[in-house]
Formats: structure tokens, C-alpha cells, sequence
């Protein structure tokens, strides 16, 4: 996948888990949690969600990796290139 | 690992609503998972029967954390996120109007907070300033965090609250609908309980609980999700420390990587081979209720009854105990079912009526002593509310009591309890490191509470660890 997929793929994931969320004006270098009103258990759905359909695993103390979407996309960009 | 040459990745003992719920993560995350389950049926504590034709509700009066869509944050858009579940499939109608019935006072409370403050600040003027504080103090604290520290809400709430008499009254709905404790309830729960029932309200499914269950189960199934009936858990296989398999009372034998059990803490641990209670210091449950249901020729409204529920207290102090006779009927929850903003009437009339009993006292009465005493129990109970409601007595074409005894038959909860242990164990940890607990005695409380229990368990101790 590349980069512009990779963030295609996160807002699609977002837009699951929060369906009523209008994601189309999301910054991406402003914390996730800061634009958008969900919990830590949103949060880790994102995660799980990532695991369930690409088998990626985030270790725990790289939940902070993800708290933005441009440094999701980073830190996901060598792990997503293969698919 | 060693998972996959297990039979599951976990084996979750108990389909009530915490196992349930604890099932559909689980599956949904494409866990192999098996519910274990002693009765014919889902529920638990929650569940429901058919007799002589009428679906009687059993546990559920109303459910709490009403919220209108949109709202995000509170407990019960949260589980339905958590659930992949929208509103609509819990088909919840919003009460009418609750009162809390005292001899010298009487507050009313609905789905709109701002009455019941209005309400406490008309009854309890001197006590306007107070009651603001708490309620801020209410709203700050993070009642779902896993370490917090247990705090006796009579000690919080009487720092806060100087009239004793606004005190029992606050507290009178919030132990009827979750406390283990006698007379006291974990600041936590409280605050679980403050929210649910005052802050936000109640409602319940056009049908009752069976429109919860089923929605719960097809979403389980659906994932992929095992789910036994008439399967109980006699007794759980360990070897160096861990539990390894459940050995079902038909003998067979199923290994699994994790167990969630959500049948009570000690009814866990009494499943291990090497339990002995002196180790595991524990209190039992002691709270228990007798519910009188009666169905009604007409609408409880013809009579001129339109309180969704009614939670009352005669004595001169609200006392919440075992009581030392078979039931106590001098406090105790009048709900009526019909009383909530339906789109159509229920079938027929009903109102249930629920006690404080004793589980020991019904248990020891043989079966003809029980039979007549179930019969005193609600000529007590009805002769009591007919004082704080219109008389339905000539209405009831049908009635039927069941008791501590009951309880803890069909639940398998130590002396019928029905809010479980009175220490509750937040983290669901246990002595054993791949077994766990979910459900009452976890500590998150009431039909949304219970749900919210199975899905952090299932979450924190499965989800997150592998």
C-alpha cells in the first residue's frame, strides 16, 4: 500500500467504528482524539481493527505512534508496504 | 503457541450479559470462542420465562444509561460501539416518570437530570449548595478505571450531603439496582449507579429483556461464536499455574488457552481442585430480593397508576439489609412495566414488586412450608404498596413469586445473590494468571454495567495481550 492508501485505509477504519463522524476535515498532524470525540476503547478498536484485517501487530508502547494520522501513516507505511 | 492446539482460544463460563457481550469481542476479533452455559437458556441474573401463556422478565425492570442518540461518551453508546450494535437493536422506550417515595418526602426523577435537581433543590432547599458539589465531584470521577481504590460511598457522599434524610433517599434506587454491600455501596458503583439511573435514565426494549438477549446472541453467532446451553462448568483443569481445561457436568473435557468465567468469584475459584476458602478470603453475597409479579386484567393506568417505577422506603430510616425474617416489605421497587413511553400496549398489565429477603430462611423452609409462605410473602408485599399506589388487587389475574431460592437455582449465584460478592475485584484477576473474571462480581453494575464488564475483561486480558 502506499502512504495515500495506508490514510485512505485509517479514515475508512475511523468511519467504522465511528459511522456518525464527518472525517473529511480531519488534520493530520493534530492529535486524533483532539478532533474527533471517542475513547481509549475507540482508539484501541482502531488497532485491533488494523489486526484483524491485515494481521499488522502495534505493540502497546507504540499506541502513541498512532495518535495523529500523518505519524499513523509513518509508523505504518514499512509495515502496510507489502500488502 | 500453544493456543491453537487447544480446542479454544477461550472458554467464557456463563451466557448471561457479561459473557455475552465478553463473546461477541472475542469473536468478532476472530477469537475461537465457546459460552458455557448451565441453563436452557441466556440471561443469567437477566433472563426471562413463559407461564400459563405471559413472558415474565426476570431481573430487568428498566434498563439504565438511557442517553438520545448522539450522545458518545456514556456507558451505553459505548458498548454499542464496542458491540458493532446501533440503537435501534436494543428497541429501547424511554420511562415515564420515577419517584422515590419516603414518609416525609417524595422526589421524582426522569430521563431529564434537571428535574431531579429541580426536585432535590425543592425538597432539600438548605441542602442546594451540597447537592451541586457532589454532582460535580460525581461527574469528574472516572468510575470505569481498573486500579482505582474502594471508597464507602455513605463516607463520600456524607462529606458532601449533611441531611441524612436526602442522603438514604439518594441512595434508596442506587441499592435497590446494584449494591452487594449491606447499607453501603463502593464509591465507584455508586457513581456507576448516579450516572445511570439520575444523570441519564431508563429505558426498556418494547418486548423486555428477550429483545436484548437475541440481539446479543445472533450477534455472537454471527461472529462465529460457540454457544452451549445445558453445558455447565463442573470443574476447571490446572497444571503449573494455569487452568488448561473445563470439564463440563456431562464429563466432557474442553481445553482452552484463557477461561473468562462470569458465574461469581467464588463460584469460580470453587470450580479449581485445590480450593480451599481460607486463602481466598472472600466475602459471600448476601443480597438478595423476592420479586411478586402480577399480571393485571387492565393497564395499571386505568387505575390511575402512571409511575414507570416506584423505589419507597416506609421506616423512619432506609435500611438496607438481609433482612432478619423471610422478606422484608417495609422498603422495597414497584415497577410497571407498562408505564414506559411504548409504541404499542403490552399485551397485558403488569406490576412487579421487589423485596429484600433472605436466601438462608427461604432454603431451610421444606417444600409446602415454601409453597404457603410464597403465598404470605405477596399478600404482605401487596398489602404494603396498596398504601403508595392505587389498589390493583381486584385486577390481578395472575401472580407469581419467586424468591432467593429461585434465584440461586437458575443462577447458581451463593445465596441467590444478585449483585454477587460485596468486594468487587475491578481487574478481573485472579490467582490463576489465564483465568478470569467478568460480570457482578467485576464490579460494573446493571444490565449496561454487566455488558460493559464482559467487553473491558474481554479487551483488557485477551485483546490487548495477544
Amino acid at each position: 500500500m502506499t502512504a495515500s492508501q495506508i490514510r485512505a485505509t485509517i479514515l475508512e477504519v475511523i468511519g467504522q467504528i465511528l459511522p456518525d463522524e464527518d472525517l473529511s476535515k480531519l488534520k493530520g498532524d493534530v492529535r486524533i482524539r483532539d478532533q474527533v470525540e471517542m475513547d481509549s476503547m475507540d482508539f484501541l478498536d482502531i488497532i485491533m481493527e488494523l489486526r484483524k484485517r491485515y494481521g499488522i501487530e502495534v505493540p502497546e508502547e507504540d499506541y502513541m505512534k498512532l495518535a495523529t494520522l500523518d505519524s499513523a501513516v509513518a509508523y505504518l507505511e514499512p509495515r502496510m508496504a507489502h500488502l | 503457541m500453544s493456543g491453537s492446539a487447544m480446542d479454544y482460544d477461550v472458554l467464557i463460563i456463563g451466557a448471561g450479559m457479561s459473557g455475552l457481550a465478553a463473546g461477541i469481542r472475542l469473536a468478532y476479533f476472530d477469537k475461537r470462542v465457546c459460552i458455557l452455559e448451565r441453563h436452557h437458556r441466556v440471561g443469567g441474573l437477566s433472563s426471562y420465562y413463559h407461564r400459563k401463556g405471559y413472558d415474565i422478565d426476570v431481573g430487568l425492570h428498566a434498563m439504565t444509561n438511557y442517553v438520545p442518540k448522539g450522545v458518545r461518551l456514556t456507558p451505553l453508546p459505548k458498548l454499542l460501539r464496542q458491540l458493532k450494535l446501533q440503537p435501534e437493536d436494543f428497541d429501547l422506550r424511554q420511562q415515564r416518570m420515577s419517584v422515590t417515595r419516603f414518609p416525609e418526602k417524595t422526589l421524582r426523577f426522569s430521563n431529564d437530570f434537571n428535574l431531579f435537581v429541580e426536585e432535590v433543590n425543592r425538597n432539600f432547599p438548605n441542602q442546594t449548595d451540597n447537592f451541586q458539589k457532589l454532582v460535580a465531584a460525581i461527574r469528574d470521577y472516572d468510575e470505569l478505571a481498573l486500579d482505582a481504590k474502594p471508597l464507602s460511598a455513605r463516607e463520600v457522599v456524607g462529606s458532601y450531603i449533611s441531611d441524612p434524610l436526602l442522603v438514604d433517599m439518594l441512595f434508596c434506587p442506587l441499592m435497590f439496582y446494584g449494591s452487594a454491600q449491606e447499607n453501603d455501596i463502593e464509591f465507584g458503583q455508586f457513581v456507576i449507579m448516579f450516572k445511570g439511573i439520575y444523570c441519564e435514565g431508563f429505558a426498556r426494549p418494547q418486548i423486555g429483556i428477550r429483545q436484548i438477549l437475541d440481539t446479543l446472541v445472533k450477534k455472537y453467532e454471527g461472529h462465529g461464536g460457540t454457544l452451549r446451553l445445558r453445558n455447565g462448568v463442573q470443574s476447571l483443569r490446572v497444571s503449573n499455574g494455569r487452568v488448561e481445561a473445563a470439564v463440563l457436568d456431562s464429563g466432557e473435557v474442553l481445553t482452552a488457552a484463557r477461561i473468562i468465567s462470569s458465574i461469581g468469584y467464588i463460584e469460580t475459584l470453587r470450580l479449581l481442585p485445590d480450593y480451599q476458602p481460607s486463602r481466598f478470603p472472600c466475602d459471600e453475597g448476601q443480597m438478595s430480593l423476592v420479586e411478586s409479579v402480577l399480571v393485571l386484567d387492565k393497564e395499571p393506568v386505568e387505575l390511575g397508576y402512571d409511575t414507570t417505577i416506584t423505589f419507597y422506603n416506609g421506616s423512619e430510616r432506609f435500611s438496607y439489609r438481609k433482612p432478619d425474617q423471610l422478606v422484608d416489605v417495609s422498603s422495597g421497587v414497584i415497577c410497571c412495566p407498562n408505564n414506559f413511553q411504548l409504541d404499542k400496549p403490552l399485551p397485558e398489565g403488569m406490576i412487579r414488586i421487589t423485596n429484600l429477603a433472605n436466601y438462608g430462611l427461604w432454603n431451610a423452609l421444606n417444600e409446602e412450608e415454601y409453597k404457603a409462605r410464597k403465598a404470605v410473602s405477596l399478600e404482605q408485599a401487596l398489602e404494603q404498596v396498596v398504601k403508595l399506589i392505587p389498589d390493583f388487587r381486584g385486577s390481578i389475574v395472575y401472580s407469581d413469586v419467586f424468591t432467593p431460592k429461585t434465584i440461586h437455582r437458575f443462577t447458581g449465584h451463593i445465596n441467590g445473590a444478585v449483585y454477587g460478592a460485596p468486594n468487587k475485584i475491578k481487574n478481573g484477576a485472579t490467582h490463576i494468571e489465564n483465568l478470569f473474571i467478568c460480570g457482578t462480581d467485576q464490579g460494573f453494575l446493571g444490565i449496561v454495567g454487566s455488558m460493559l464488564s464482559g467487553i473491558s475483561m474481554a479487551n483488557y486480558h485477551v485483546l490487548q495481550k495477544t
